[in-house]
């Protein structure tokens, strides 16, 4: 069971992004006890500059290709650089980071080598399939979070999975697989180049899901943008980080960023507080692995009572003054 | 004068399941939900309108789905769409991305020279946003994902932002491209009330009698419909058949009941929330 995983560097820090990390200590959990190896694909313009870290996490060899065309992404061009490496390699699996570059690269690799590719998955295992011998099962949640689908690709190779940053976990123990890093060459063709980048222009992060202990999110329940500052108030109090539901952004009173959710940001924790947020799958698809959740809604028969370990029955535009007023109190 | 394809879905409206759309054992009822218009197939659309109305050209409107999914063509009509096809077969049923994308890159590649393909960025039944790139690969186009908004645009090129996560990007592409689009792009128009005065009775040629049908046809209300067999594609690429995914089960989520301390709303009750809320605090700050 060889299984590839796709590296990726995040533009801005050059360093590699989480997901890749994750996703190589998950293929070495699936491809370890049947003895395969988990080899590494990166293309750019310069490596990442911390791939030592891959070989602690179960990478047995990195194939790259640098080329300074590689800078932006031209998708034609990484498409065609992957699938040699695919080809070369033949694996047996091959996983991608759900990301806005992972996302828009595997497909066209699924497509040109006619094999199936299964997005955002939230679990991955092998188990024997019929008499196809060991294969991938790949547990995603479809139709807006509401099923939780498990798709196979019993007959073609390699079986293809995306999977989102922060949903895979990291062991605490380190392994000492020696850093092997492998040049890879390609006939780059100019013809691949098709998109000019006139500028790129570096986010200013507004959101740190990944470090906050602690969320307050709001939903379609606060009422407008102007109630939303209670959420902001009750964050800035508790020093915890802003959510939103997808209701909450569609409605305008807080930024994309703040999504968390199945189509946003996936987090997990230590408090969870949802203030106006009925809970609909979509929303906890993304916050149900709380340590602890808080929910204020006025609604008694909302579904977020029912993943909730502490809640109010209330309207949150009256609780959260009260409840700022005893913060203050309490120091 | 450009042709623009938009592709489109109709999909069940996941984003607002209500309490009614629950069931009992706590699963939705996918009957209860409505279909509506992919919502960022809309902003496609108008981008797509958009560029018509500035430099000139058609847009095509192109859904795979069963008949039901006319009436998203019957918007796109409301909303200036020029032609619109309805790829419906039983044959198609059950396509995983690789084969829809397959049956939606021959449709555009029999019906002419195509300048520009738009598609949402995802589907919100699926959210899986590989049929757009899917169908770049297989016609071999340019390919922008994510696209965030529509800087400038001529005969020429096109220049766009696209979403890259941690940065926007500005890219400058010829024609032929294929962009998938977000909702951050523009604001869909309504329907045209001309339009839809002209559109109202726009149906598929099955939903018209005999008598009507030549009514139909002279005032442009048969919505075209194309077969396997009318596009002449290899059926062990369509469909079940020709998707390399399988679904091995599905399982429905249910709601599970948990230890669940509910405060009342007196100011004692609040404090009293507020003091196991610090104590959470103190333990992680």
């Amino acid at each position: 069971m060889k299984a590839i995983v796709f590296i990726e560097k995040n533009p801005v820090t050059g360093k590699l992004r989480n997901v890749s990390i994750e996703l190589t200590h998950k293929a070495y959990t699936l491809s370890n006890p049947f003895k395969g190896e988990v080899v590494g694909v990166f293309a750019g313009d310069a490596l990442p500059g911390n791939t030592d870290e891959l070989f602690r996490f179960g990478m047995s060899r990195l194939l790259y290709f640098i080329d300074a065309r590689l800078k932006h992404l031209h998708s034609i061009a990484f498409k065609h650089t992957f699938v040699e490496m695919i080809r070369s390699e033949e694996p047996d699996i091959v996983l991608f980071g759900a990301t806005h570059t992972g996302r828009d690269i595997a497909p066209l690799i699924a497509s040109s080598l006619k094999t199936g590719l299964t997005a955002d998955c939230t679990q991955l295992y092998i188990e024997d399939y019929k008499n196809k011998g060991k294969i991938l099962y790949q547990v995603r949640p479809a139709f807006g979070g509401n099923i939780l689908a498990t798709i196979i690709t019993p007959d073609h190779r390699p079986m293809m999975a995306s999977v989102r940053e922060g949903v895979m976990l990291l062991p605490e123990e380190r392994l000492n697989h020696p850093v092997k890093m492998e040049p890879f060459t390609i006939d780059f063709n100019e013809s691949w180049v098709k998109s000019e980048f006139l500028s790129v222009i570096p986010k200013v992060k507004k959101v740190d899901f990944g470090s906050a202990n602690i969320i307050i999110s709001g939903g379609a329940g606060v009422g407008s943008a102007e109630n939303f500052r209670l959420i902001r108030d009750l964050a800035n109090a508790l020093k915890g980080e802003v959510g939103a539901s997808r209701a909450a952004v569609d409605f305008g009173f807080a930024e994309k960023d703040h999504q968390i959710g199945q189509t946003g940001s996936v987090v997990r924790p230590m408090l969870y507080i949802a203030c106006g947020i009925s809970g609909q799958i979509q929303h906890r698809a993304g916050m149900e692995e709380s340590q602890k959740i808080i929910a204020i809604n006025k609604d008694p028969e909302a579904p977020i009572f029912n993943i909730a370990h502490m809640g109010i029955v209330g309207d949150l535009n009256e609780i959260i003054p009260v409840m700022l007023r005893y913060l203050k109190e309490e120091g | 004068m450009k042709k623009i394809v938009v592709l489109a879905k109709q999909v069940p409206d996941t984003a607002n399941i209500t309490g009614n759309a629950m069931k009992e054992d706590g699963t939705v009822n996918r009957a209860a939900l409505p279909a509506i218009f992919n919502p960022e197939d809309l902003n496609a659309l108008e981008m797509a309108l958009t560029i018509k109305d500035k430099i000139g050209g058609e847009v095509i409107v192109i859904t795979m789905g069963p008949p039901k999914a006319a009436e998203i063509l019957k918007h796109s009509l409301y909303m200036g769409a020029d032609h619109v096809m309805l790829i419906t077969d039983r044959k198609f049923a059950a396509a995983d991305t690789l084969a829809t994308s397959f049956v939606l890159a021959e449709t555009i590649r029999q019906f002419g020279e195509v300048d520009l393909v738009l598609a949402g960025r995802q589907a919100i039944d699926g959210d899986t946003a590989q049929v757009g790139p899917q169908v770049a690969d297989k016609i071999g186009f340019n390919q922008i994902t994510y696209v965030s908004a529509l800087k400038e645009f001529d005969d020429n090129y096109l220049i766009v932002e696209r979403d890259g996560e941690v940065q926007t990007e500005v890219i400058k592409t010829g024609y032929p491209a294929l962009l998938t689009i977000t909702s951050q792009v523009n604001t869909p128009r309504y329907p045209n009330c001309r339009r839809m005065l002209q559109y109202f009775r726009a149906d598929v040629k099955d939903n018209f009698s005999n008598s009507e049908l030549s009514t139909a046809v002279a005032n442009g209300w048969v919505i075209p419909t194309y077969s396997l067999d009318d596009l002449k594609l290899d059926e062990e690429r369509c469909g079940l058949k020709g998707s390399p995914t399988k679904v091995h089960k599905i399982k429905s989520i249910m709601l599970k009941g948990g230890d669940l301390k509910i405060y009342g709303t007196g100011q004692t009750d609040i404090k009293q929330l507020v003091r196991d809320i610090m104590k959470v605090y103190v333990e992680v700050h």
